[in-house]
């Protein structure tokens, strides 16, 4: 009885902790979706470019601020880039054109390393060791304690950003009507390039822990397909949605790799969010947060 | 201040909707346009604020020039900086921001922050009734509140001129009157020049200085409010008075108003 509590709570644990950074990479597609009305299908790829990136820095011996530092700078110029050259001229248009421009990108960019840098995975290493640290009888990989505190950092300055700046109050704006918001005086297209370099901003982060976790190869991509459940379950365009939604994927599929992979030998992980998700457009087509449209008095 | 010279627009490159207008705001004055629904009111506006442009829509000739800038053109957002704020039909608040949220976000061009806390206690003696509602989502408010909303945040940029779209839109007269009357305020008292879009002809004439009629996207008709009020044919199109200065019934004034731009 004791033993299976302890084991429980280690699943859960290793679970929220787990979710929490799909929220974190989850966050950058909400924020997109927000604000700009594009679905960036590329999200995953962007995780795994920043995770070369990281690689590449760390293994000639760079600082690993300095290496976590050029992802940040490298993926918050490559979603600017992406915004004006590529989204930006089809804005307006149908939004199967953005979908498909994002799918484009993501296939040209999973076939990158392989002609670039080569196909074989590379180490992203932090040196915080991997003793896993303990806390009574449950105990975590430290790079796990470390994408918790960052996300939760990243979490606590974006959330003052979006409900208290006056940028962020802006931003919310833009997401609301373009139209009214450019009236005010707004930039709009500022604020867009803005969504795009904080997606840049979560993927870099994202690509330096899933990274150390998982090392870096052209597979890294696939923690983008995470995405889609946590987006799903929390409301594409609610940024509590992604939190939540995340915590709840990860939880699912530690339980479900834990309870269930025993027995029909393993993978249920990749399949238990998909389920859960499926059923959520079944019961709650606009996610658990997700708006449609405040009806007006 | 503001001048509208035989401007033509045009929607997505072939819908031709203004042919042609012309119109003045002078400083510190109300000048209100009226016209039918679908006459080209709203286009004009937009055009004049920028916002045209984000609906592919296009100032293809004529100029519009506000003191001694051209401005036809420009972007909505240097529109807005110069000193031009648009109230849109149908209020268009922010839905998801609280209603001080909106007024923040309306102040979006102004960088000093004592001065922005500045104009939303100017909102609010003017708007009591918002500051009670200041941390509400302003989706939940009233159509009232909403409309008081829209002007407040539209002033919170200190404009020269404000566009007013239509704001008697579904509120009942009593309030209809109440937020003329405000904005009769404002432009006493906050040197702001108005350009009022309104289908209540009656209220509309009552509380602007100058006004113009517009039919089909030209403008048919000139003059001061008083003029316009003895106007044969804004009495009966626009003001649903026969001759006698009877009210007719509101279907009538619709029957006629169809049969009327059928002929035109
Ligand atoms: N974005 C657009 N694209 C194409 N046509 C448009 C667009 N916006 C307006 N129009 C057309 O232009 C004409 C004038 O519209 P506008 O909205 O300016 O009229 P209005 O005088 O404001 O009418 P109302 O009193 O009903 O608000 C209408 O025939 C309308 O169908
Ligand atoms: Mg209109």
């Amino acid at each position: 009885m004791w033993d299976e509590l302890q084991f429980a709570s280690a699943l859960i644990v290793s679970g929220l902790s787990i979710g929490l950074m799909y929220s974190l990479i989850a966050l950058g597609f909400v924020l997109v979706y927000k604000a700009t009305d594009a679905i960036n299908f590329a999200q995953g790829e962007f995780v795994m470019l920043a995770g070369f990136v990281a690689a590449l820095m760390l293994a000639p011996k760079m600082p690993v601020l300095v290496a976590i530092g050029a992802a940040v700078a490298v993926m918050v110029a490559f979603s600017f880039a992406l915004e004006r050259i590529v989204l930006r001229p089809l804005i307006g248009r149908p939004i199967i054109a953005v979908i498909m421009a994002t799918i484009g990108l993501g296939a040209m960019l999973r076939g990158l390393p392989p002609i670039t840098v080569g196909g074989e995975t590379r180490a992203v290493s932090l040196n915080i060791g991997d003793m896993p640290i303990g806390f009574g009888s449950i105990s975590l990989p430290p790079v796990q304690i470390l994408g918790v505190i960052v996300t939760l950092a990243f979490f606590g300055l974006f959330t003052w950003f979006f409900l208290r700046s006056r940028m962020g109050i802006a931003m919310r704006a833009v997401a609301d009507n373009q139209q009214v918001a450019m009236a005010m005086g707004i930039n709009v297209e500022r604020y867009f390039a803005l969504a795009w370099a904080m997606a840049g901003t979560v993927s870099a982060l994202g690509g330096v822990i899933w990274g150390s976790m998982l090392g870096v190869d052209v597979h890294l991509a696939l923690v983008g397909l995470k995405v889609f459940p946590v987006v799903i379950l929390g409301g594409l365009d609610s940024v509590a949605g992604a939190v939540i939604g995340g915590l709840i994927v990860g939880v699912v599929e530690s339980l479900a790799a834990g309870y269930i992979d025993p027995y029909v030998g393993g993978g249920t992980k990749d399949f238990a969010p998909y389920v859960l998700m499926i059923i959520t457009l079944m019961f709650k087509p606009y996610g658990i947060f997700g708006t449609h449209r405040v009806e007006r008095v | 201040m503001l001048s509208i010279n035989n401007i033509e627009v045009v929607y997505d490159n072939v819908i031709l909707v203004l042919k042609g207008v012309s119109l003045e705001v002078k400083s510190g004055s109300i000048t209100t346009l009226l016209g039918a629904n679908g006459a080209g009111k709203t286009t004009t506006l937009k055009a004049v604020s920028g916002v045209l442009r984000s609906e592919r829509g296009e100032v293809t000739k004529g100029s519009i020039t506000f003191g001694a800038r051209r401005i036809d053109g420009m972007r909505a957002f240097d529109v807005t900086r110069l000193g031009i704020a648009q109230v849109f039909e149908g209020r268009r608040v922010f839905e998801h921001l609280t209603t001080e949220e909106n007024l923040v976000a309306g102040a979006h061009t102004v960088r000093r922050v004592s001065k922005v806390r500045d104009g939303i206690e100017r909102v609010y003696a003017y708007f009591p009734v918002l500051k009670n509602r200041r941390e509400q989502l302003s989706g939940y408010l009233s159509g009232g509140e909403q409309q008081m909303l829209a002007i407040g945040r539209a002033l919170m940029s200190s404009p020269k001129v404000m566009l007013l779209d239509e704001p008697s839109l579904g509120l009942a007269p009593m309030l209809v009157e109440e937020i003329f009357g405000i904005v009769r305020r404002l432009v006493q008292q906050e040197q702001v020049s108005v350009l009022l879009v309104e289908q209540n002809a009656a209220m509309a004439l009552e509380v602007a200085d100058h006004g113009y009629v517009m039919e089909n996207g030209r403008i048919v008709l000139e003059g001061s409010v008083a003029s316009l009020r003895d106007n044969s044919d804004v009495r009966e199109f626009y003001l649903g008075l026969n001759e006698v200065g009877s009210r007719k019934s509101y279907r009538d004034v619709k029957h006629y108003k169809r049969r009327k731009r059928w002929l035109s």
